[in-house]
């Protein structure tokens, strides 16, 4: 027999359940607990970086919106950079900028939304340059391990074109699932998108 | 008085917390799907629409997916470990007093230092605080159900709460949930993101529990389940149960600018 490895096993995953706002986003359930909460504000006034309001649904097979869905994203700052001692890229650190939010869907509409900043291209350790995007995590009841999508911008072309993690999408007609689309509204830019968990515009979700 | 110079401490502002950190850059290890539930599985009824049916792509880890976000002890209060006092307001609440206790570990068995654990559950009676629940069960005035932890520099975390009671759920007309309680942790990269659920030794509701039977592999599913630890309970006044969680091991970078390996 060779030696015993003895890694571990990674802890199964669960369903967040319906109840997951009580402990991610308190408020939600109907009371108040904490003095410090979690939101899906991502900005203060001064984050630099264009000001954009993220703004979708997450729609199930049947074709009606998640109303108890949560989401997370994680992104890098305007500059590029992630806020986290692994991200040794050239781009400036923003302090006040932990790159982070956590929204849950409304209860009526299934809407959700983040306020941030539209996060700048990533260059990694190798060189690779990334198209700028936002990377989503998404749990709720009935999704028994978190789905990891990305959301692109629909005015980024010409990064898009070339993004390494776009053109390993096949057939390319899925690519279109990735992309947040830009309006402005009342002086606001946003960026709308939807979350297909099933049919054929099912998203593409990733295994990362 | 001739104070000594205090030695300035080494702080990461941005991290908000003190060196040493190292950082490991590689990947993290490819998931082991068999041990997760699959995400249409027909016994949890709401699994069936909410399932994606196309493969997930496989992406090597970016720098996107190799971070995540950080938290420190400024993101949290005093009483977030503290589910017996967080809500108090005219007392303690009813159930059976217990602390959770144990470590964040990666596959390697290296502990997770400074990650936030968060936990939330059910009353002693089987009902959440939460819009949503109309179970019979009363609320308890006492009791929010929700707390949160940061590990230290080994990972270990711990908080007190009630023991949460079962509860019956919507999927088949019996169907009752085991006594539990939820947990999301981060890891240090977005992609060791984990929600799951803690159970408690010797509950008679774990095997025949829709939801827990998701998970194919019976030896996954007893990690689940968290035993009974005298040795950590608290005389006359607390029992103790023992849960560690384990997220994804991460590789080292060995032939990139790391002599040192790690």
């Amino acid at each position: 027999m060779p030696q015993p490895l003895n890694y571990l096993k990674e802890t199964a995953s669960q369903t967040a359940g319906p109840y997951v706002h009580i402990g991610l986003i308190p408020a939600m359930a109907g009371f108040d607990i904490f003095e410090k909460n979690f939101s899906n504000v991502l900005v203060t006034p001064k984050t630099p970086g264009e000001r954009i309001t993220l703004e979708g649904k997450v729609i199930d097979g049947s074709g009606t919106p998640l109303r108890d869905v949560l989401l997370e994203i994680w992104q890098a700052n305007a500059a590029g950079r992630y806020n986290h001692p692994a991200d040794r890229s050239t781009g400036v650190v923003d302090e006040d900028f932990r790159g982070w939010g956590r929204a849950v869907s409304d209860f009526e509409s299934g809407l959700v939304t983040f306020e941030t900043i539209k996060p700048g291209p990533i260059v990694d350790k190798t060189g690779r340059k990334s198209a700028p995007h936002v990377n989503v995590w998404i749990v709720a009841r009935g999704i028994n391990i978190g789905l990891n999508t990305r959301l692109y911008f629909s005015d980024g072309e010409a990064a898009n074109a070339v993004d390494p993690v776009l053109n390993l999408v096949e057939p390319a007609g899925r690519r279109k699932t990735l992309i947040a689309t830009r309006s402005e509204r009342a002086g606001k830019v946003v960026y709308s998108f939807t979350i297909n968990l099933q049919g054929p515009a099912e998203t593409v979700f990733f295994d990362i | 008085m001739n104070a000594r110079a205090p030695i300035p401490a080494v702080q990461d502002t941005r991290l908000n917390r003190p060196e040493p950190f190292t950082p490991r850059d590689g990947g993290f290890f490819q998931r082991d799907h068999s041990i997760h539930p699959p995400a249409h599985a027909p016994g949890y009824k709401s699994s069936v629409l909410r399932s994606p049916r196309q493969a997930l792509l496989s992406i090597e880890n970016s720098i996107s997916e190799i971070t995540g976000p950080v938290f420190g002890h400024n993101d949290l209060g005093p009483l977030d470990n503290d589910l017996i006092r967080n809500y108090a307001k005219d007392g303690d609440p009813v159930g059976e007093r217990i602390i959770v206790h144990g470590r964040v570990l990666d596959e390697t068995g290296r502990g997770v230092p400074n990650t936030l654990v968060e936990f939330w559950q059910a009353n002693a009676g089987g009902r959440y605080r939460h819009r949503k629940d109309t179970y019979l069960a009363p609320i308890d005035p006492n009791f929010g159900g929700c707390g949160r932890a940061l590990t230290n520099d080994a990972g270990y975390y711990y908080f007190r709460t009630i023991k949460p009671g079962p509860y019956p759920w919507r999927n088949y007309v019996n169907s009752w949930r085991p006594a539990h309680i939820h947990f999301s942790v981060f890891g240090s990269g977005f992609a060791q993101r984990l929600i799951t659920q803690m159970y408690f030794e010797g509950d008679p509701l774990i095997p025949v529990c829709p939801i827990l039977t998701t998970i194919p592999d019976k030896d996954a599913l007893e990690r689940l389940v968290a035993p009974l630890d005298l040795n950590a309970s608290t005389p006359f006044d607390s029992l103790a149960y023992r849960f560690d969680i384990v997220l994804r091991g991460q590789r080292s970078t060995y032939f990139e600018n790391r002599p040192e390996g790690n």
